[in-house]
């Protein structure tokens, strides 16, 4: 089911290769922002506001969306620019993708068969971890500047220093707290 | 509006991947992060490997524009974003691709996790000024530095005399190298496809 390694990771590469020829290095995270930004700008109107002396033209009373220059206001105010479009659309080519191969197993659809093997069949439980994570791993990648698509891979395929940086701390973090959550395979 | 077209393409090409190889499906990312199946690592690892080594080469050829290159700052909070993030990462399973992505094939735990994202980039825009003041945020080792130096590029250089792109090309064929030396699995018995692919009777309990 599952593409074997190096066709995958031949595929995978050639993306990212695509990316950079024609646009710039995939990233993602920064889309979140992105997103809560246009929800906030609708419930309260000045969040972003339309600044000529800005650099980006926009500017914000936060100071996150407000950064360089209003970089992050002036996409939250104009929802259709690349990296957002380009986010939206990785979504439903993966919709696509799994709705062509047949969809996910229903029993796997609330659960990975590891967490099971691990934590049982209580479905609130592994939304309540997978909530929490979501929380961290976003919190993580902003303040780290990028995720694992930014910094990872386009980070290490480009040689930043930064990305092999991310990459340590990921993973030094990421292995001991997965082998202890997951002592018992699926 | 031509690179909204791009944004398309190159998007759901990405989305469609990243399904494919299973990295939609957080058993594959924890059961990497365990060291029990090395499937994703090895995936990773060549596709930075062959997208590193063909750019560098393209750069070297002249036919990519070095203005594409989009190199991110170091400091501190870098490795301690990447450490929290790898935290979330294990107990979830998820990253922000990664999680968005499931998400849309239908797993109901990824649309928590991406709840969770947007709540916790939402905290990271109210405390950025006091993160800014704590100074983890200031540049180290000349910010956005790359290994080499990258012709057509302001970027410094860690090692100012070299070639970027040749070390890009070495780096590359590393990480290529670094995919097939590893093996499919650093613990555990058994078949490491087991592992993930094959539900165990019991999930079927769990929708209910």
């Amino acid at each position: 089911m599952v593409l074997n390694w190096k066709t995958g990771g031949v595929l995978l590469g050639l993306v990212f290769l695509m990316a950079v020829v024609l646009v710039k290095p995939i990233g993602v995270s920064t889309q979140f922002v992105i997103f809560d930004g246009i929800v906030w700008d609708m419930v309260s109107p000045d969040v972003v506001v339309e600044a000529p002396e800005a650099k980006s033209g926009y500017a914000s009373p936060n100071a996150y969306l407000n950064k360089s220059g209003g970089k992050y206001a002036r996409n939250v105010a104009n929802p259709l620019n690349y990296s957002f479009v380009f986010v939206l659309a990785m979504i439903a080519g993966a919709g696509l993708s799994a709705f062509l191969r047949g969809g996910v197993d229903r029993s796997e659809r609330t659960m990975p068969a590891i967490w099971q093997a691990n934590f049982g069949t209580s479905s609130w439980k592994r939304y309540l971890v997978a909530f929490a994570g979501g929380f961290i791993v976003l919190y993580g990648a902003r303040l780290a500047g990028g995720c694992t698509s930014g910094h990872m891979m386009s980070g290490m395929m480009q040689t930043a220093l930064s990305g092999y940086i991310f990459a340590a701390g990921a993973f030094a973090a990421g292995i001991p707290v997965a082998m202890y959550l997951y002592s018992k395979e699926a | 509006m031509s690179h909204i077209i791009l944004a398309v393409v190159i998007g759901a090409a990405f989305g469609f991947v990243l399904d494919r190889v299973g990295a939609t499906n957080p058993g594959y990312i924890i059961s990497m992060l365990r060291l029990g199946n090395l499937h994703l690592m090895k995936t990773i690892l060549l596709a930075i490997g062959v997208s590193s080594v063909i750019m560098f080469a393209g750069l070297l050829a002249g036919i990519i524009d070095p203005g594409h290159l989009d190199i991110k700052a170091a400091y501190l909070g870098v490795f301690l974003g990447g450490a929290l993030l790898g935290v979330g990462f294990a107990a979830a399973g998820y990253c922000p691709g990664t999680g968005l992505a499931a998400a849309a094939t239908g797993r109901k735990d990824a649309l928590f996790f991406t709840a969770g994202g947007l709540l916790g980039a939402a905290a990271y825009m109210g405390h950025f000024a006091w993160v800014e003041s704590t100074g983890t945020l200031e540049s180290m080792a000349g910010g956005k530095t790359t290994l080499g130096k990258i012709a057509g590029t302001e970027y410094p250089a860690l090692f100012e005399g070299m070639s970027g792109e040749t070390i890009g090309i070495v780096m590359g064929l590393v990480f290529i190298a670094v995919a097939f030396a590893l093996p499919a699995r650093l613990r555990g018995e058994g078949k490491a496809e087991r592992t993930v692919q094959a539900p165990s009777r019991t999930a079927d309990v769990v929708k209910r």
